[in-house]
């Protein structure tokens, strides 16, 4: 080919701008890409990077006197092993004089350490009748102080740890006095005023109890609504209207669906309140226009011809639609329902109208107690003043996700299944 | 026509609304009984319509509306206490694009008898699959593989495997509609050997749009034209002499 002539086969003018339009189009889709990943990994790593924290805690450790006069062997719960804990305090460090700073001394271990001291002598009576070692939590400012997150050049005023506690810290830091162990009280306790003692338990069983009640009641109301609807129900102005009504449901805010539960729930049908039963079904009519439309487009996607060869075979409706419409439809209504189980897991407003915000230490042990959850357990450690809740929130944060990525895997497993069988 | 024997399939005055859309005008038709009958006719003459009504697959389209007698073995199929399902038993139906179910081989053709409560036993059941797989001709190609979804075959093969789902309830009557037109010409002599085979066994009613098809398989031809009924007779009546013009125009070229 000569210079000049211009082969058919090579890109004219109004070609290459397509081209171009084309390549600037996939680049910005790479770019929007980029940036979501981006900002996803930036905040999991900040939540990671607070969260970690979380994952330790800190013991003192303390020669206590368990002399038969301190402790009755008969009643080892009744004696006062608060008062054993203080005076070791004060025995360790016989500079606290004053009554302010014997009350400083007795802050650095958490208040739950009498009780721990309790349930070590009962575990082992032995120790009764001399001095022993025992390691006890410590308080939420020694906490942050074992994890280096103290700042001591600031102005003493301006710091939550004293010069004196500073000393005393030092001094039982440099005897090995202190130490970290990983965070197993943060998994098995319940709420708690103090940093140190706060665990998430109560609000994971809270959380996962609720859930439980608002998927076995939107599931399978959700998908017998959407095949009746789609298979079954005339087609005429009372379907249309309902179709509109579910589509606008979706779209309602949470927060109204806590009041609705609080209206008729608590006060109409007097169930207990902060319960689960009372938070799952408030979720599950938040959640239900979610699956029934997802199930409805996923009804709508199984081909006719499937109705037809089914139908044509003498098969009646019902089995029509449950021996190979339903199954069929399954997996979309699998997705419908992950999509409404991780916007139910994650919603706080509701729930806070029927009082499950409320203060709760025990561990439910039934949907009938009162519990809490943990989107709601976040909200209030995030409200809470102590620095130490800072790390708590984050950590809370990442169980929450840790919950809802386990769930969701387990919908995707189900949903694999479902596909895998047609 | 000479007849010996009562047709299986009698329609009077059948008329088809879809709305306001009249589909079928007056249709009068005699259906024999093991005989394979052929509705041909251009496309929107209503032939697929008139073979709905005959299994009342029509009841499924909310606008469609038919007024008229279609009487099978001499019973009325419109009559009010008729349950289509009994009906849709009685009258089987192989559709235009192969619509297996998308479970195994052995499920799709076990399914009718399963739920018509055919069989008694599993041994009964299996005996009733490989009959209806062989009547169809299929046995031989699917008998390693009974256990494998039915929509991994070929197309002519998925065709076959619904004649045979259909045959296994042995129904009265096979409806067909356009049951080649979605295969290759390879498949579709298949299928229309079986069709020949099966009128053994069955009466057949075959819709199609190829006049070469219906002259090869069918002993009679009915063809519409606009939602009427134009003639009906022995097939090779209707392609050798028709009587009407606009048969005649037809089969040679002219309309469709």
């Amino acid at each position: 080919m000569t210079d000049g002539t211009t082969s058919f086969l090579k890109g004219q003018k109004a070609l290459l701008a397509r081209h171009r339009a084309e390549s600037r189009f996939q680049w910005t889709g790479r770019f929007a890409i980029a940036l979501s990943l981006a900002f996803l990994i930036f905040m999991i790593g900040s939540i990671a990077w607070q969260g970690k924290g979380a994952l330790s805690t800190t013991e003192v450790q303390l020669t206590v006197d368990l002399g038969d006069d301190n402790v009755d062997p008969e009643d080892i719960a009744g004696s006062r092993l608060e008062k054993i804990i203080k005076s070791g305090l004060r025995e360790m460090f016989p500079e606290a004089k004053k009554r302010k700073q014997k009350k400083l001394l007795y802050g650095l271990v958490s208040s739950d350490a009498g009780f721990q001291l309790r349930d070590q002598v009962l575990a082992d009576p032995s120790m009764i009748g001399g001095t022993a070692d025992v390691w006890v939590s410590a308080s939420d400012d020694v906490w942050l102080f074992a994890k280096g997150q103290v700042d001591r050049n600031l102005p003493e005023e301006d710091r939550r740890i004293s010069d004196l506690e500073f000393e005393w810290l030092d001094r039982l830091e440099g005897e090995g006095r202190l130490q970290q162990l990983f965070n197993w009280p943060f998994f098995t306790n319940g709420d708690s005023r103090e940093p140190e003692l706060a665990g998430i338990l109560s609000a994971f069983v809270g959380s996962a109890l609720t859930i439980a009640v608002c998927f076995l009641l939107s599931f399978p109301i959700g998908i017998m609504a959407a095949i009746y609807l789609e298979e079954f129900a005339p087609k005429n102005r009372l379907s249309d209207f309902i179709e509109i009504n579910i589509n606008n449901l979706a779209a309602v805010p949470s927060i109204v669906f806590g009041l609705l539960g609080l209206s008729i729930f608590l006060n109409t049908f007097g169930l207990p309140r902060s319960s689960p039963l009372v938070g799952g079904m408030v979720l599950a009519l938040m959640t239900l226009p979610t699956i029934i439309i997802a199930s409805r487009a996923s009804l709508r996607a199984v081909p006719p011809s499937i109705r037809e060869a089914a139908l044509g075979m003498g098969a009646s409706p019902i089995q029509s639609t449950f021996h190979h419409v339903a199954p069929l439809a399954m997996p979309g209504m699998f997705t419908g329902a992950i999509v409404g189980m991780a916007r139910a897991l994650g919603d706080t407003a509701p729930l806070l109208m029927i009082g499950m915000v409320a203060f709760i230490v025990d561990v439910p042990n039934s949907i009938l107690e009162p519990a809490t959850a943990l989107p709601v357990q976040i909200f209030l450690w995030a409200d809470a003043p102590e620095r130490a809740f800072v790390e708590k929130t984050s950590a809370a944060i990442i169980v929450l996700l840790a919950f809802l990525i386990l769930m969701n895997l387990a919908a995707i497993l189900l949903r694999r299944r479902f596909e895998k069988r047609f | 026509m000479a007849k010996k024997k009562e047709p299986i399939i009698v329609a009077r005055d059948v008329d088809v609304h879809y709305a306001d859309n009249q589909a079928l005008f007056k249709i009068a038709l005699d259906i024999p009984e093991n005989k394979v009958t052929s509705l041909i006719g251009p496309s929107g003459c209503g032939k697929s319509t008139f073979l709905r009504c005959i299994n009342r697959m029509n009841d499924l389209v909310d606008i469609a509306r038919v007024q008229g007698h279609i009487s099978i073995a001499g019973q009325d199929i419109y009559a009010p206490d008729v349950d289509v399902v009994a009906l849709r038993r009685e009258v089987g139906m192989v559709f235009q694009k192969p619509n297996p179910f998308p479970k195994s081989v052995y499920d799709n053709v076990a399914y009718g008898p399963k739920i018509h409560g055919l069989t008694k036993s599993k041994a009964d059941l299996d005996n009733l699959v490989q009959w209806s797989l062989e009547k169809a001709g299929l046995w031989d190609e699917v008998k390693d593989r009974l256990h494998e979804p039915g929509t991994g075959l070929s197309g002519g093969q998925q065709q076959r495997l619904c004649i045979a789902r259909t045959i296994s309830v042995k129904p009265k009557v096979v409806l067909m509609d356009e049951p080649c037109s979605a295969l290759d010409p390879i498949a579709t002599a298949r299928i229309e050997e079986l069709i020949d085979e099966l009128r053994e066994n069955f009466s057949i009613v075959i819709v199609t749009h190829s006049m070469q098809q219906a002259s090869r398989v069918s002993q009679l031809t009915a063809f519409f034209h606009l939602g009427t009924l134009v003639e009906a007779g022995r097939t090779k009546d209707i392609f050798t002499s028709p009587q009407d013009e606009r048969t005649q125009n037809y089969i040679t070229g002219r309309i469709g």
